[in-house]
């Protein structure tokens, strides 16, 4: 090999920058060219020059940020090699959420794969994860602790259901991201046989109506109008997670405060949020998967951009595997978010 | 054990009384038997097995799981037996097959119940114990692991009380937790007999507990501002507040005229092992509601002593020796078959004095009444209990009780017959260092703060370390202004929790009241406050005047002036 992967993809202030095609990779600064995995806000920001995305991602884009949040745009569609400079590219499922891709880049024979945030678990508004043999793979570690293995989903929406079963008066508030979360929830719920109404906090309407839009079935989903919250006895309603604990959410008939999350697989996580009904459902690769993926891949060398680096990077050690960690900042839903409304507003 | 395991898991994360109670009904329901009887047991602390360590617990693992992994993970998670029950390797994977499913070569693991579990733990030889917990984590969930590892070593803490447990078995049948209580006393695990009664199926079982747990008559904090001048001082009788743990003596004698003996904590944990000092002097038949204190050379000790006994997990003849526990009577609710719970408070003290004096047992005393005219007299004696009779056992006095003297024993916290007045707590000027966002309603406010006092490093220049929390004490509006502080003079994170600034020249002055002093091996600083509240926020005040240390120091001197185990009044007063 002529090329070497760092010269392939190189740390820049603002991310993954490519300097053969003069693009960077989910930037979190704005730039003139970016390529972006999928749309949660911490990968698809407003405010650069040109922008290279899957066709649902550009859409979930302009949802967000208006239709004029970049200079111009292009739609990448999955599996079409795209001439960049001197590299080629190339957009992957990557089963995160809704128009989540992974990106391949590859010149003189030299593939690496940007995976973005992926998931091999099953999720009826996305499409399936699709693993792209490569030199180096970029991975993110999210939940990259053996103690992440994340249960069947099916399970986790019956716990709700039973729970509405046994508590028919209280109001059951699913804290869930807007973006991809929420929707795989509710279609969760739609398999499992649940046929009422699913409330929508006002954050999440115009993204669920993007999922219908682009022909993802999720039933009946109405806003919650304020005045009437406290009639909603025994409903399910899908709001921030940042609203769980909210005033906002204190207005239902005895609320029963779950929370949709990866992160619910550890008790202390669940308990320091006030969560009393917790839902193990993650968009991120458990444990098992991001060890299976890597070995999927076939990747020499493995680079891990944020979340759990130390235990991933010591397990690729004991398969022989090169990793290194990119301490990327600015990724992640790790964070605690700060709430919606200033607590003097929303007392 | 699945079942029982999800119970636990729905319990730990349930904040509600009321929706604890439809969870445990609802798994008694339906739980067959005898595996709802050993989860009987297990809630109401009535099963004894041998406990496994956590270092047999970690040895397990560390067999199965890379221990560079699995020490990142614990560190990560916090907790042995959650870190285990997640890690914990399916057994096809950790022998580095593919998992198959279920076939005729695999048939599926045999997924323990929790009465295989509690009958194995009572009789298996120490030397197999590790290879059975090894095949029932296999074959449990993690749900099921994680529950699995609490019991089996003893740290199965949901938030339970034996009382909320037996209110959810009576109202299977529809009957009061009191009903439960009567029989209990004849019942072992696993209670097929309490069942088969509370769902119609059979007689009530035939022996009744002759010494039952009765719900203990609360009170009421009183408002200085406003109650008083509605009250007529005649109508009441005042008595000491101590500062020890309420709990219940009963007496009586089962079908075979055996004497039993029980005693009670309030929320009706049988705490008689623990007491065996004092459950020999229940030869009598009746239930007198009263204060367990330390009594030594006749003093009441403080609470402190008090605590160093409940800290002993074995009752030793030394702990005995050293710590003598006592109950100063106040209220008699049953006597030779009688409930005396309806008569008017001064019928019941006159049948209680003369209760009293008749035992006439050493450990068993008379909690004296303090004889009042008007609001002053008493409030005169709430400041100095001394001067009133008290003695030297005022320093374990935390105010006055109020009982209205017509008044029936009534179960719960009715609000008007009983108040009590606590003694002017303690005050001190303290830093805010830390702040964490509350729970429930005040959730997304930095609600709780951690407080620090002045003391001196070792090169003599001043530093603050911190000395309690307290969540409580400030109105709304004054929590809005903490919360926008906190924001605002933030220094550093750490998961829910903020590190405001401070020192010498910035910082918050909470002023905090708190009702006494304890050592503390948990704190920096060596010393615990008891109930400690915000008084007063300071925004007038520089963080340089904070009071020191030895403000607390004092504090807790002064609780501490005990009389040594084995030592005479006079060698202490020396």
């Amino acid at each position: 090999m002529s090329l070497s992967a760092s010269d392939l993809l190189t740390l820049t202030r603002e991310g993954l920058y490519c300097p053969l095609g003069g693009f960077h990779v989910d930037p979190t600064w704005p730039v003139p060219r970016a390529l972006i995995t999928h749309g949660h806000a911490d990968h698809a920001r407003a405010g650069h020059g040109r922008v290279l995305a899957t066709g649902e991602t550009l859409r979930i884009m302009a949802v967000r940020y208006g239709a004029d949040f970049c200079e111009s745009r292009q739609e990448a569609p999955l599996g079409q090699e795209i001439r960049i400079g001197d590299v080629s590219v190339r957009f992957a499922p990557a089963g995160h959420v809704l128009g989540s891709a992974q990106i391949a880049i590859e010149a003189q024979g030299v593939r690496v794969v940007v995976s973005g945030d992926y998931k091999r678990a099953y999720d009826p508004t996305c499409l399936p994860f699709e693993v792209v043999p490569c030199d180096v793979f970029i991975t993110e570690a999210t939940f990259g602790l053996p103690v992440f293995r994340m249960p069947d989903t099916r399970d986790e929406v019956r716990k709700l259901l039973d729970s509405v079963a046994l508590f028919p008066e209280r109001a059951h508030i699913v804290g869930a991201y807007a973006l991809g979360k929420a929707q795989r929830v509710m279609a969760l719920l739609r398999e499992a046989g649940y046929d009422r109404p699913i409330y929508l906090h006002g954050a999440m309407e115009k993204l669920t109506e993007l999922y219908k839009r682009e022909g993802i079935p999720l039933g009946e989903t109405p806003k919650v109008v304020a005045a009437e919250r406290a009639r909603l006895h025994g409903a399910i309603v899908l709001c921030p997670p940042s609203s769980i604990q909210d005033v906002w959410s204190r207005k239902f008939p005895d609320p029963v405060t779950s929370f949709a999350s990866g992160w619910m697989r550890v008790r202390a996580r669940a308990r320091q949020k006030g969560v009393e009904l917790p839902l193990c459902i993650s968009d991120h690769s458990d444990w098992p998967d991001l060890c299976r993926t890597i070995l999927e891949t076939g990747a020499g060398e493995v680079w891990v951009t944020h979340g759990q680096e130390d235990a991933l990077v010591h397990w690729c050690g004991t398969q022989g595997i090169a990793a290194k960690p990119l301490h990327l900042l600015g990724y992640g839903d790790d964070g605690e978010a700060e709430p919606v409304a200033a607590p003097e507003e929303a007392a | 054990m699945n079942d029982f395991a999800h119970l636990l898991d729905r319990l730990a994360y349930e904040p509600r009384r009321n929706a604890k109670l439809r969870l445990l009904q609802d798994y008694f329901a339906h739980a067959p038997d005898p595996e709802r009887g050993y989860a009987l047991a297990a809630m109401t602390g009535g099963l004894t097995f041998r406990e496994a360590k956590p270092a047999m617990i970690r040895g397990l693992v560390e067999a199965r799981v890379d221990p560079v992994l699995f020490g990142l993970s614990h560190n990560y998670v916090g907790d042995l037996a959650e870190t285990t029950a997640l890690i914990w390797p399916a057994p096809a994977a950790s022998a580095g097959e593919p998992v198959v499913g279920p076939g005729h070569n695999n048939p599926p693991p045999h997924v323990p119940t929790l009465a295989e579990v509690v009958e194995t733990l009572g009789t298996v030889k120490k030397a197999d114990l590790p290879a059975r917990i090894a095949e029932w984590l296999d074959a449990l969930d993690e749900t099921g692991r994680w529950a699995l590892l609490k019991l089996i070593t003893g740290a199965l803490r949901v938030g339970v009380s034996a009382r909320l447990a037996k209110t959810a078995i009576g109202a299977l049948g529809g009957h009061e937790a009191d009903a439960v209580e009567e029989v209990w006393h004849g019942l072992e695990p696993p209670y097929a007999t309490l069942f088969a009664w509370v769902e119609g199926r059979a007689e009530r079982p035939a022996t009744l507990n002759p010494a039952p747990f009765r719900p203990p008559m609360l009170s009421h904090p009183i408002d200085e501002e406003g109650d008083f001048e509605k009250l007529d001082p005649a109508a009441f009788s005042g008595e000491w507040k101590w500062d020890g743990i309420r709990v219940q003596l009963v007496g009586g004698r089962d079908e075979a005229g055996a004497q039993v003996a029980r005693i009670y904590s309030r929320t009706g944990e049988d705490i008689s092992g623990a007491f065996p000092d004092l459950a020999e002097a229940i030869t009598f038949s009746g239930a007198v509601d009263g204060e367990l204190l330390i009594l030594r050379e006749g003093r009441v000790q403080s609470f402190n002593v008090l605590q160093q006994r409940l800290n002993r997990k074995a009752v030793t003849p030394k702990l005995l020796e050293e710590f003598p526990a006592h109950v100063r009577a106040y209220d008699l609710m049953q006597a030779e078959g009688e409930d005396l719970r309806p008569l008017p408070f001064t019928e019941r003290r006159a049948r209680l004095e003369a209760f009293v004096a008749a035992l006439d047992h050493a450990r068993i005393d008379l909690s004296p009444l303090v004889p009042f005219a008007s609001w002053e007299d008493l409030a005169a004696a709430r400041a100095d209990p001394a001067a009133v009779g008290a003695g030297a056992d005022a320093d374990a006095i935390e105010g006055i009780m109020l009982k209205s003297r017509d008044s029936a024993y009534l179960p719960g916290r009715p609000k008007g017959p009983w108040w009590k007045w606590k003694r002017e707590p303690f005050r001190v000027d303290t830093v805010m260092m830390y702040a964490q966002r509350g729970h429930g309603k005040r959730s997304s406010f930095y609600s709780d703060y951690t407080f620090g006092v002045w003391r001196d490093r070792e090169d003599g220049t001043p530093e603050l370390v911190p000395v309690g929390k307290a969540y409580h004490g400030f109105t709304d509006a004054e929590l809005a202004k903490l919360d926008r502080y906190v924001r605002n003079n933030t220094t550093k994170r750490f998961g829910p929790v903020r590190e405001v600034a401070y020192g010498l020249d910035h910082g918050l002055v909470l002023e905090i009241a708190f009702e006494g002093v304890q050592r503390s091996t948990r704190h920096k600083s060596g010393v615990a406050m008891r109930f400690p509240r915000v008084a007063r926020i300071r925004w007038d005040k520089p963080a340089a005047e904070a009071d020191r240390i030895e403000a607390l120091e004092t504090i807790l001197a002064r609780g501490e002036r005990e009389i040594a185990p084995g030592e005479t009044l006079k060698e202490a007063e020396a």
